[in-house]
């Protein structure tokens, strides 16, 4: 987008929504939304105080670790049903399932099996994210051109080979868009996790803040918190973008 | 019908004494659809043999069959004397389709045939590099298939076949999603290699004309359920100009022969 002959970034449409929050903040019309330049405060303040900075690393570990878990599972058992048909026929129903049931209602017995503390945050991830990454990589592999495996087969690639050289390359604009996707998904597991929990990381910040009304810096939590997921969006969807123009000429 | 193929044509012949390729009762069926009955073939080393018919003759399975890509239901294929039933170093295979991998470079896709046997990689990057000359692609060693022409990318097909240095080239329908002009260029390329290489050819085509333009030896096929319906051997002089080929009265009379032999299968 260019305005004014300048180039303007993309997220620009977002200061529009920034200036209309500032009016509405500074009409003093719900207590629950104070100004935007509020909000902006507040987070300079919040990022300097250790409890931030304590919260975002235990947030930031349980959410690598629950993503590095649901990519590892995620991508092979995805490859597998989409070439065993026993597999998907088998596991199908459970991954559709799982991908569209509202997991938040889980997470209480994730605190029950794995208690209190990050393991459970960890699983909540993990359980958010897996699924969409599972089904994604499996149309991945279902859209492999027959000939492209053949051609394999027919030059003596071996049953690995087969997988590591063939597969998984020509599944992955899929598998990275599920794992954006998981990505997105994951964000939300590691807040929903921790806010059940309630005595961890953001999740424990957000209860602090929204107990005693501290509304700006409840939002700006909110903000730093959107802004993360769009930048990890963003960022596979650049390799995601590599990776398709390498594709594009798929048959 | 089934084990004694019909021989008549120009020029009937005997069965060729040094056969590379034997297929002996090949028959397949999918579902309730015979598509293979009873096949009988030899493909006589160093030739071009071309498996003719229409659609649903069942040329590319019988072609899938002798590559091992394929499982047929009864029967054997045996090369250079030896039966097989899965992919071999002594064949290679060149896709309708192409099959590229669109994430590798013209380099890597031709040399994949030699990666896969764990050649190290100077050395089969040298003989990679010999055969995209060969087919006409020097200094197209870094582009990727998305950046070149249908005609290209089927060079391309044809490199990684030459380069793996198999006896038989099973050629499934090459040029069929080549443009004519490319596709003309690339016939005479390919009698042109023929002559260099000293390979056995196995094409599949439904075009009559390129049958009879590239092959020393034709094999008709009849639809449903597909079998051998007749053996041509085209007595062309492809010594010359192959332009030249395109006048010569042999050629016309065959293509003429095998369009009234195919005509009742064309509803």
């Amino acid at each position: 987008m260019t305005l004014f002959g300048y180039r303007v970034p993309m997220m620009a449409s977002l200061l529009v929504w920034c200036v209309v929050w500032e009016i509405v903040g500074r009409l003093d019309l719900v207590f629950l939304l104070p100004p935007f330049s509020d909000v902006l405060v507040a987070a300079i303040s919040l990022v300097q105080t250790p409890s931030w900075q304590s919260a975002t690393v235990t947030t930031l570990r349980a959410f690598a670790a629950g993503m590095a878990l649901s990519i590892v599972v995620g991508v092979p058992l995805g490859i597998l049903m989409g070439r065993v048909k026993i597999a998907d026929d088998l596991l199908g129903m459970w991954v559709n399932i799982f991908s569209s049931a509202p997991l938040s209602a889980i997470v209480p017995v994730l605190m029950i099996l794995f208690g209190f503390g990050e393991k459970t945050i960890v699983a909540a991830v993990f359980l958010f994210a897996i699924w969409i990454i599972v089904l994604d990589t499996r149309a991945g592999v279902r859209h492999i051109s027959p000939s492209l495996i053949e051609m394999a087969r027919s030059y003596g690639a071996s049953r690995p080979a087969l997988y590591s050289k063939i597969i998984l390359w020509a599944a992955l604009p899929e598998i990275l868009a599920g794992i954006r996707l998981g990505l997105i998904r994951g964000v939300k597991g590691v807040v929903i996790g921790q806010l059940l929990v309630a005595i961890v990381g953001y999740g424990a910040l957000f209860e602090t803040f929204s107990r005693n009304f501290r509304m700006a810096e409840f939002w700006a939590l909110t903000i730093i918190l959107f802004a993360f997921a769009l930048l990890i969006a963003e960022l596979i969807e650049r390799a995601e973008a590599k990776v398709e123009y390498y594709a594009g000429a798929r048959q | 019908m089934g084990a004694t193929a019909l021989r008549n044509g120009p020029s009937p012949v005997p069965a060729p004494i040094d056969s590379i390729v034997e297929v002996r009762g090949i028959f397949k069926t999918y579902g309730n659809v015979e598509a293979l009955r009873g096949i009988d073939l030899d493909f006589p080393r160093g030739k071009l043999t071309s498996l003719l018919g229409p659609s649903g003759c069942g040329k590319t399975t019988l072609l899938k069959i002798i590559a091992g890509l394929i499982r047929a239901d009864g029967g054997t294929v045996a090369i250079n004397g030896k039966h097989v039933t899965a992919p071999g170093p002594e064949r290679a295979f060149v896709f309708q389709d192409f099959a590229l991998m669109p994430w590798a470079t013209v380099m890597r896709n031709v040399a994949f045939g030699l990666e896969l046997r764990g050649t190290n990689k100077a050395e089969r990057e040298a003989i990679a590099r010999r055969y995209i000359a060969e087919v006409g692609l020097a200094g197209f060693e870094d582009k990727y298939p998305h950046q070149l022409s249908g005609g290209m990318r089927q060079r391309v097909g044809l490199a990684r076949a030459l380069s793996v240095d198999a006896d038989v080239l099973l050629l499934d329908e090459p040029f069929s999603a080549v443009d004519e002009q490319n596709r003309r260029k690339f016939q005479e390329d390919l009698i042109r290699l023929r002559t260099n290489q000293n390979k056995t050819f196995i094409f599949v085509t439904h075009s009559i004309e390129e049958a009879v333009y590239i092959s020393d030896r034709i094999v008709l096929l009849s639809p449903r359920p597909g079998r051998v319906s007749q053996i041509i051997e085209p007595e062309i002089d492809r010594s010359g100009d192959p332009e030249r080929i395109h006048r010569d009265r042999h050629y016309l009379d065959t293509v003429e022969e095998i369009w009234q032999g195919l005509k009742q299968y064309v509803e």
